[in-house]
């Protein structure tokens, strides 16, 4: 493996800047943007190594727990920021943020006891990047999902009611919303796994293979990382958007959009 | 009371908002009319009478709570019928169970309509096929928010005729606002008005 030195990444940082250059040259206004996720990606991913190179010395449960906690709340509060219309208070965190819990949590305790199968289990070398490539994806499923799901009992809230006035019942009149919404969240899992290969090099596989690790076992380690990935993303979302499909009407089946808030 | 167990419909000290608290009785048979000022919360009354609206009170339907049914079967039984309904599906027969050729035709309509699209149909032809859509559920309680408010004078009568023949054949309770007087002297054997939130019994 051929390490990288930061004049390496110096390199790498002024095609970046270009961009920022012609950005501002063309009045995009899109430098500073640019700018600050470029030192955001830089800082973060900088601190995440230090954390993991402490984490890797000395393994220890109790950290690796904190960690996956600090990450999970990160999470959450990233799936809450997306939504256009979120559930008013405390509920607008926890939604999405314990549909990501129940399933990111469950799939890498699964795939590190069952399949990895390693001593001990929780290894940080294997569970940090497992949940974490877990929760990212996870993510932006639940916050597609959930965004879709809130956004469209909005502007069909009278439609909604609309049935409840015929006597339907909450789930008959929300069922259709419902599973347009878990379609939007998971599509692009789906997408990604119909494209993997022909289409895109999944970053992961490049990733181990830039590292030096033999194709065939980076591929496999890439199949297995799309499917837990999937399995998760689509986990997730069916949990938030069943949890909120029903937090939309209270216990006399009556719709309420009362309880969203616009951002 | 026994008075209270013959009421079809029977609402009493209703809260919601600024309105109330309020009673409220209708006997089986009997069309009450609503009236009073816009924005004096009628559609409102109604909307919590239906429990679409989170409210505090009492609401009886034949001498049952509506705690003791749920959500959904409240809602059939006393159903309402807006100003403005909304419609889910494309077509207006989708919004059928069995579509009731006898209601439509009473209100103007040939079975062709359940293949129309709902966009295309006129306020009207919307307000009418909504009563017939409501009334296939065979509630015991009408709530009717201005249903006659877009017709013309014939389906006016058309709509009127068959309000009052279900309500006597099925012994129902009718709760109706309109702004015409004329047409709730017509229709009403009683009269509500409401004001400043208060609901007051009046002469028709």
């Amino acid at each position: 493996m051929i390490a990288l030195s930061p004049f390496d990444l110096m390199l790498a940082a002024i095609l970046v800047l270009l961009l920022a250059l012609s950005s501002w040259r063309m009045g995009l206004h899109l430098e500073r943007s640019l700018a600050i996720a470029a030192l955001r990606t830089t800082l973060q991913l900088l601190l995440i190594g230090l954390v993991l190179k402490l984490l890797f010395e000395q393994i220890n449960l109790g950290w690796i727990t904190a960690l996956a906690l600090v990450m999970l709340l990160v999470a959450g509060y990233e799936v809450m920021s997306r939504q256009t219309r979120r559930f008013r208070g405390w509920l607008g965190f926890a939604v999405g943020t314990t549909a990501m819990f129940v399933s990111s949590f469950a799939v890498t305790l699964i795939t590190l006891h069952v399949i990895i199968g390693n001593t001990p289990w929780y290894q940080p070398q294997y569970a940090i990047p497992l949940l974490g490539m877990l929760l990212g994806n996870t993510m932006n499923g639940i916050a597609l999902g959930l965004d879709r799901l809130t956004t469209s009992a909005w502007q069909q809230r009278r439609q909604i009611e609309a049935r409840l006035m015929q006597g339907h019942t909450a789930v008959e009149a929300i069922t259709a919303l419902k599973r347009e919404s878990v379609r939007v969240g998971m599509m692009p899992m789906i997408n990604a796994m119909a494209a993997a290969g022909i289409v895109s090099l999944p970053g992961m596989m490049t990733g181990q293979i830039l590292a030096g690790a033999p194709p065939m076992e980076a591929v496999k380690y890439q199949i297995l990382i799309m499917f837990l990935i999937t399995a998760g993303t689509g986990f997730g979302t069916l949990v938030a958007v069943w949890t909120a499909g029903r937090l939309l009407f209270d216990e006399r089946e009556r719709l309420r959009p009362d309880r969203l808030v616009e951002k | 009371m026994s008075s209270e167990i013959k009421a079809v419909l029977s609402v009493s000290e209703l809260k919601r908002l600024h309105l109330g608290p309020l009673s409220l009785r209708v006997g089986a048979g009997e069309c009450v009319a609503l009236t009073g000022a816009s924005g004096t919360g009628k559609s409102m009354l109604l909307r919590a009478i239906a429990d679409l609206d989170p409210n505090e009170g009492e609401v009886r339907l034949e001498g049952k709570r509506r705690e003791t049914f749920s959500g959904h079967r409240w809602r059939r039984q006393v159903a309402l019928l807006p100003a403005e309904p909304a419609w889910w599906a494309e077509r207006v027969g989708e919004h059928f169970v069995t579509p009731p050729l006898a209601l439509l035709q009473a209100l103007g309509f040939a079975a062709e309509v359940l293949e129309w699209q709902v966009e295309h149909c006129s306020t009207g032809e919307r307000q009418r096929l909504a009563l017939a859509r409501l009334l296939e559920n065979r509630p015991r309680v009408v709530l009717l928010d201005e249903p006659t408010a877009s017709l013309d004078s014939t389906n006016v009568r058309r709509v009127e005729e068959l309000l009052a023949e279900y309500c006597a054949n099925e012994a129902a309770a009718l709760v109706w606002v309109s702004h015409d007087q004329e047409q709730l002297r017509r229709v009403a054997t009683h009269r509500y008005h409401l004001a400043d939130g208060i609901l007051q019994e009046v002469a028709l």
